[in-house]
């Protein structure tokens, strides 16, 4: 395997959970684990994640991954231009993927901005689709800490029960892990029993170095996902560096026994895309993870392939995207 | 210099995007001494989404503009008029091809008046219809290059997009029209050209649900136009069936193979108040 030296990090960093407490006992304690991590592969990574992106799925295998990939996405607006119309058509979407097909499967959530929150709650009321909200400052985190948990903590009144968060890039950028880790820690108290998932925005970190430590900051911090991409920046989220994040929730498992789950987001689009993702997923973390509870995919455009490409399994006919409702 | 000059064979590949892709099944056929590139469903596949990714953008060109880009695919064809005889084809007919695309060509900001226009309705409106494109159109062509350029050009003179079924014993003249094409600032999409068995990958494009129309005229197996036209049914697709009588490429084409592919869309516009 490229990546074999992964493996070998537990025993070169921490070798037992509690020595991990006590690497964010301080800023310099945090930044020796972190830069303790071996570095990633870059040639072997993409080339990993290029070579698993050809495997052949079909027929029964191609139906289990297409429904599979469906329970597993967080059907998406942020827009500025989100109205509470708009999403209660994307909940009903949500509920009845494909309202020809009463055997096609609901998403797993609805993710959209606070002020949305409440709309999608009633809208979802009963169907057991989890409503997630972005929070802190989404997408740009560019906002002092109290705004950032005031801003959470109105998501989880208004009724959500996950919360994607952006870390602080301009402090992790700059090397103030400790900040990074302490504001994740205080949001994640401030969700109570929601969902915390921690968004990296992997395109703005520049390196796969710097994606694998950002990844254990957001774990360190309690996050109960961590997501590639806010979906508002050029680079979304790409194979080599789900890659690196699948690895990194894989070795804090072993380390620790807690299980984080992983969530691309952003630039997904079509169904070969997801199939690429679910043969990541199963050959890097392995099969606990293939769970929509473990895995989800951020995306809006992806379901409407995904409901195509099962279309065309159930009927055996090309369907087009004159059939499904955009958005 | 030596003498003897290995020359440069040509790869006859399909047309899909405005690109020359190899059939995605990697798969080959022989045929007018070439190998030529056996689509399989899909091609067809990626060839309709080309297809409808090129309707906004033809379909809302100006008729001028369409027509002008139609008379430089003429121009390009009368620059390779040799090429196509060398594929064994008589001057005459390339000739008449060539005639007969500039004819269509002339008909992109002429159609509507011919077939649109003002009605006359009893109360106070300003009734107009006019004809648009019906969207993405299927065809399988006819063996012979008359006939070829006789079933694309009315296609897409109107606004439509195309996929073209090459006839399996005579593509390589399509491909040559393909190249043609490429070159004339023609949006890519605008027409595909799948070389292969139009028996094989015909079934998936009469049924493909975000097809608009499909033209069936050089279907010569009965039993298949048949099937065709039912899988045509699922989503309600324009059909042209099959003539009764080998058609005669050669005689006045009419505007029948224009207004097969034009929806009308007639506006009621209040007067008078």
């Amino acid at each position: 395997m490229a990546l074999g030296s992964t493996r070998t990090l537990v025993r070169m960093t921490a070798t037992t959970a509690s020595d991990l407490s006590s690497v964010t006992s301080s800023d310099a304690a945090l930044r020796a684990f972190l830069h303790g991590l071996p570095g990633v592969d870059q040639v072997g990574a993409e080339q990993r994640a290029a070579m698993l992106g050809t495997r052949s799925i079909k027929t029964t295998a191609k139906a289990w991954a297409i429904d599979l990939a469906i329970r597993m996405v967080d059907l998406t607006t942020l827009e500025g231009a989100d109205t509470p119309g708009k999403v209660r058509a994307l909940c009903a979407k949500a509920r009845r993927p494909d309202p020809a097909d009463p055997t096609c499967p609901p998403v797993a959530a609805i993710c959209v901005y606070p002020a949305m929150v409440p709309v999608a709650v009633e809208a979802l009321a009963g169907s057991g689709i989890h409503t997630a909200s972005v929070a802190t400052a989404f997408p740009s985190g560019q906002a002092p800490l109290e705004v950032k948990l005031a801003d959470t903590r109105a998501a989880v009144a208004a009724g959500a029960d996950e919360i994607d968060m952006v870390i602080n890039r301009g402090a992790f950028l700059s090397g103030r892990y400790l900040e990074v880790f302490e504001e994740i820690a205080a949001v994640k108290q401030a969700c109570g029993d929601a969902h915390l998932k921690v968004i990296l925005e992997t395109g703005e970190l520049a390196t796969y170095d710097n994606v694998r430590r950002a990844s254990w900051i957001g774990m360190l911090a309690g996050g109960d996902f961590i997501k590639t991409s806010t979906g508002k920046v050029p680079v979304a989220a790409t194979l080599p560096v789900t890659l690196v994040m699948l690895e990194a929730v894989r070795d804090f498992r072993d380390l620790t026994g807690r299980q984080v789950g992983v969530k691309p987001a952003g630039g997904i689009r079509t169904t070969k895309d997801a199939v690429k993702y679910l043969v990541l997923v199963n050959e890097t973390a392995g099969d606990d993870w293939l769970d929509p509870d473990w895995f989800r995919f951020g995306a809006s455009t992806l379901l409407n392939d995904l409901l195509m490409q099962r279309t065309k399994l159930t009927t055996g006919v090309y369907s087009g995207p004159d059939y499904f409702t955009l958005d | 210099m030596s003498e003897a000059r290995v020359a440069v064979r040509k790869t006859y590949k399909l047309f899909i995007g405005g690109k020359f892709p190899r059939s995605e099944s990697g798969r080959s056929y022989i045929a007018q001494d070439a190998n030529v590139a056996l689509a399989s469903r899909k091609d067809v596949r990626d060839a309709v989404v080309a297809a409808r990714a090129a309707v906004k953008g033809w379909s809302g060109a100006t008729a001028y503009n369409r027509g002008q880009i139609l008379y430089r695919v003429a121009e390009m064809l009368e620059g390779r008029r040799d090429q196509f005889v060398g594929l064994g084809l008589s001057a005459g007919e390339v000739d008449e091809a060539i005639d007969r695309w500039v004819w269509y060509a002339g008909w992109s900001d002429k159609i509507t008046q011919v077939y649109g226009g003002a009605n006359p309705v009893a109360g106070p409106y300003f009734n107009l219809s006019a004809p648009e494109p019906t969207g993405v159109v299927g065809l399988a062509a006819p063996p012979s290059f008359l006939g070829l350029v006789s079933v694309i050009a009315p296609a897409i003179v109107t606004g439509n997009t195309a996929i073209v079924l090459a006839a399996k014993d005579a593509p390589l003249a399509a491909v040559t029209l393909a190249e043609v094409l490429a070159t004339s600032d023609l949006p890519g999409g605008v027409v595909n050209i799948l070389t292969g068995d139009p028996a094989e990958t015909a079934p998936w494009l009469a049924a493909h649900m975000d097809v608009n129309a499909i033209d069936l005229t050089a279907v010569t197996d009965p039993a298949l136009a048949t099937s065709l036209e039912e899988a045509a049914a699922g989503n309600l697709k324009r059909v042209l069936r099959p003539p009764l009588t080998a058609p005669d490429w050669s005689a006045d084409p009419g505007l029948t193979r224009m207004t097969a592919y034009l929806e009308t869309k007639t506006v009621w516009h209040p007067k008078g108040i």
